[in-house]
């Protein structure tokens, strides 16, 4: 399928992008900022093409679903949403040391994605569970979310390495200020909250409508709903108790492990989105 | 007496007012949820025993953790979350009560004087000309205008605009409410329960998951048919059932249904959950005649009656008994048929699917087999009422639009203030937000700009 190639390609183009971000970080080459950026944004079109390429060959064989319906698809959606959030972010910022912990996330999702043997890049038909119209809304919703708290997880990470010590090193010393940092963790975890809030409850009422509840303590359902407590924490504390920096960073890496299991640790469990496993 | 009482209450409110018995209770509940999908939950007590140790299972079992979701100490985190949040709201409505409501009045310009976004501008115009010119664009972008003379013979024009935004915040936590209230009336007046039904049978009893306990509907299920259609690849592409549902005998409603397109009727949904086979009500049997070593076979269905050559009676094929047993052992699924001898009694005979050779054991004049059996699909029906759900689906709405307003809407505040300059007038505008204030520069730097146009 021409869709896979595209993708593999894609893989290796968000791989440069994340090693010039990464280049232009450690050798403190600024020059090569731009160009990372440029790398970004030619695999988020070519990743965006595939996504709508794929959806038509799926026409053209027949069986004419959109590409969310099993690990391989998502990790595909979960890629150009990295990208996506993280050029708005830099766009918004006008800072692009960010890249250097957000693209090799990309990477290693599309990496993951075209290289595992495990995963089939196959377009499958539908199984009966998964044809409704809340496939398209649940796993979009999900997976914008999934990708806002993964660049969250850079940007705590970058928080954490710029306060480590009174005086930063050199290396940590060229990331971006803590206070930006620190708001834009913020604002990527609210974000992400609201969609998978969005997403959490697109998955209660499509259960309800294929399963006849909307909540039955399945194991992907439980660590969704970890996952939500987690960031709900983070929120409260921020917003009433009034923690900041290092405590709220450490929550948001925290969240975004949970959000790891949820995604992939969680088929390791029985339960009812097993299906996610024969990808 | 009441005063010890009064300061125990007002301790207990202090405590559930804490937010850090809100953020405890969320870890808590997070973490005791990761136990639960670690221990697999309603498992037979031989798998725990297997896994845990007899100990170990009595140990676990007393702390509930093969149920843990519906455990009373969960059950009991859940509340205490409930409390928490209904408390912390409260006092927080009270505390902001003016400010919710918009009976807060309106500010002295001086409180704007410390605001970062601000913006700076002189106009030809005397402060009361101005005001005129100004005030329409003012009271467009703000909801709550207010225009004061100053000391200084100036004017003063305070506006806001997203107040409603601070409620958004109670609207998540009255969300959380819905969905546990809503959880508890299906978990009280709803029901959960399955039935298997043949094509072409009709039950209107079905089978509780919780109890096992059987329960009657006000209506009948009829299974008409049920189709299972492949792909190539040989995965499963469509379950369709084509039910029939009859109130004493009378058809009321006629629908397939599909996995993710179930049916309602009467406050009772019915989804299609699974499907099997059974051996058919058809049946190609055999008779084989001691004497002659003969074979005659036939196709019978419950009720058809033989007439075996050769002299060698009438047999009649009464019906299909699931599960049936011989003697006390099972036999798994067998007809039953009745053999009328030209002399002597009539006997029953068995004739297990499993086993054709069986009836070889009774010795007669004649050897019955079952040759063919026609295979039928049952459907497996989940059949539920949740009354809760409406409930639940209020609380998933307030809760979304509850969170986009409290992360996505500010309260926003604006003075702007005329004061008389050389003739013309020396404007100053500033706002306030009580979050995004990031965004407040570009918004201030907007507006002074059709301001200026003006």
């Amino acid at each position: 399928m021409t869709s896979s190639i595209l993708l593999s390609a894609t893989t290796w183009v968000y791989g440069l992008s994340a090693f010039l971000y990464l280049a232009a970080w450690v050798f403190h080459r600024p020059g090569l900022e731009a160009l990372a950026s440029w790398a970004a944004a030619v695999g988020l079109a070519a990743n965006t093409a595939a996504f709508f390429l794929r959806w038509a060959e799926s026409y053209w064989l027949g069986m004419g679903h959109a590409p969310l319906s099993n690990l391989y698809e998502s990790l595909v959606f979960f890629a150009g949403m990295i990208v996506l959030v993280h050029l708005v972010v830099e766009r918004r910022t006008g800072n692009r040391v960010i890249g250097a912990f957000s693209a090799p996330l990309a990477f290693l999702a599309l990496a993951y994605a075209s290289l595992s043997p495990n995963i089939s890049d196959k377009i499958q038909p539908l199984i009966p569970a998964l044809k409704s119209n809340w496939l398209i809304a649940h796993v979009v919703t999900c997976f914008i979310g999934y990708a806002a708290f993964a660049v969250a997880f850079g940007v705590s990470l970058m928080y954490l390495l710029r306060t480590r010590a009174a005086a930063p090193g050199r290396l940590a010393g060229r990331l971006p200020e803590p206070e930006l940092l620190e708001e834009w963790t913020h604002r990527l975890v609210v974000f992400g909250f609201l969609f998978l809030t969005a997403g959490i409850i697109t998955g209660a009422v499509w259960a309800n409508t294929a399963w006849g509840r909307y909540w039955g303590w399945d194991p992907k359902e439980t660590w969704s709903l970890i996952t939500w407590f987690v960031y709900a924490t983070l929120l409260h504390a921020r917003l009433v108790s009034g923690w900041r920096g290092r405590r709220i960073a450490v929550l948001s890496l925290v969240g975004f492990g949970a959000v790891l299991f949820t995604y992939f640790g969680v088929n390791l469990l029985p339960g009812l989105h097993s299906y996610q496993t024969t990808g | 007496m009441t005063a010890s009482r009064s300061s125990v209450g007002a301790a207990l409110r202090e405590g559930f007012a804490s937010i850090r018995l809100t953020i405890v209770l969320l870890l808590l509940l997070a973490g005791t949820s990761i136990l639960g999908t670690l221990i697999p939950q309603n498992e037979a007590p031989a798998t725990y025993r297997a896994l845990f140790g007899d100990t170990g299972y009595r140990f676990f079992r007393a702390l509930d953790l093969f149920d843990l979701y519906h455990s009373w100490w969960f059950q009991l985190l859940a509340l205490l979350l409930a409390v928490n949040l209904v408390v912390c709201s409260a006092e927080r409505v009270s505390r902001q009560w003016a400010l919710l409501t918009g009976k807060t009045p309106v500010p002295d310009p001086r409180r704007f004087e410390g605001a970062e976004a601000r913006a700076a501008f002189e106009d030809p115009r005397e402060p009361a000309a101005l005001l005129a010119a100004v005030e329409p664009l003012f009271r467009r972008r703000f909801r709550r205008v207010a225009v004061r003379e100053t000391q200084t013979g100036g004017r003063f024009l305070f506006g806001e605009s997203g107040r409603g935004s601070r409620w958004g915040v109670y609207a998540v936590h009255a969300s959380v409410l819905l969905l546990l209230v809503g959880g508890l009336i299906g978990s009280r007046f709803g029901f959960d329960g399955f039935v298997n039904i043949p094509e072409g049978e009709t039950v209107q009893t079905i089978q509780l998951r919780n109890t096992g306990e059987r329960l009657r509907l006000p209506f009948a299920i009829r299974c008409e048919s049920f189709s299972v259609r492949f792909y190539e690849t040989g995965a499963p592409s469509e379950f369709r059932s084509r039910l029939v549902l009859l109130e004493e005998g009378r058809e009321v409603l006629r629908r397939d249904i599909l996995v993710n397109d179930p049916l309602e009727y009467r406050g009772i949904t019915i989804y299609q959950s699974s499907y099997g086979t059974l051996p058919g009500r058809e049946v190609q049997l055999s008779f084989t005649s001691r004497e002659t070593g003969m074979v005659y076979t036939r196709g019978m269905k419950p009720g058809d009656e033989f007439e075996i050559p050769e002299g060698l009676g009438t047999f009649v094929l009464l019906d299909l008994r699931p599960n049936a047993s011989f003697r006390g052992s099972p036999v798994g699924d067998a007809f039953v048929g009745r053999l009328i001898p030209r002399e002597g009694e009539a006997v029953e005979v068995l004739l297990p699917v499993r086993f054709p050779t069986f009836d070889r054991m009774r010795r007669g004049e004649v050897v019955i087999a079952v040759e063919e059996v026609k295979q039928r699909h049952y459907t497996g029906l989940q059949v539920n009422r949740d009354p809760g759900v409406p409930v639940v689906y209020a609380g998933f709405v307030l809760m979304l639009v509850g969170c986009y307003v409290t992360f996505f809407r500010a309260h926003r505040q604006a003075g702007l203030r005329l004061e008389p300059h050389g003739g013309g007038s020396r404007v100053v505008l500033a706002m306030t937000a009580n979050k995004n204030r990031a965004a407040l520069p570009s918004a201030v730097e907007r507006l002074a700009r059709e301001l200026r146009r003006r």
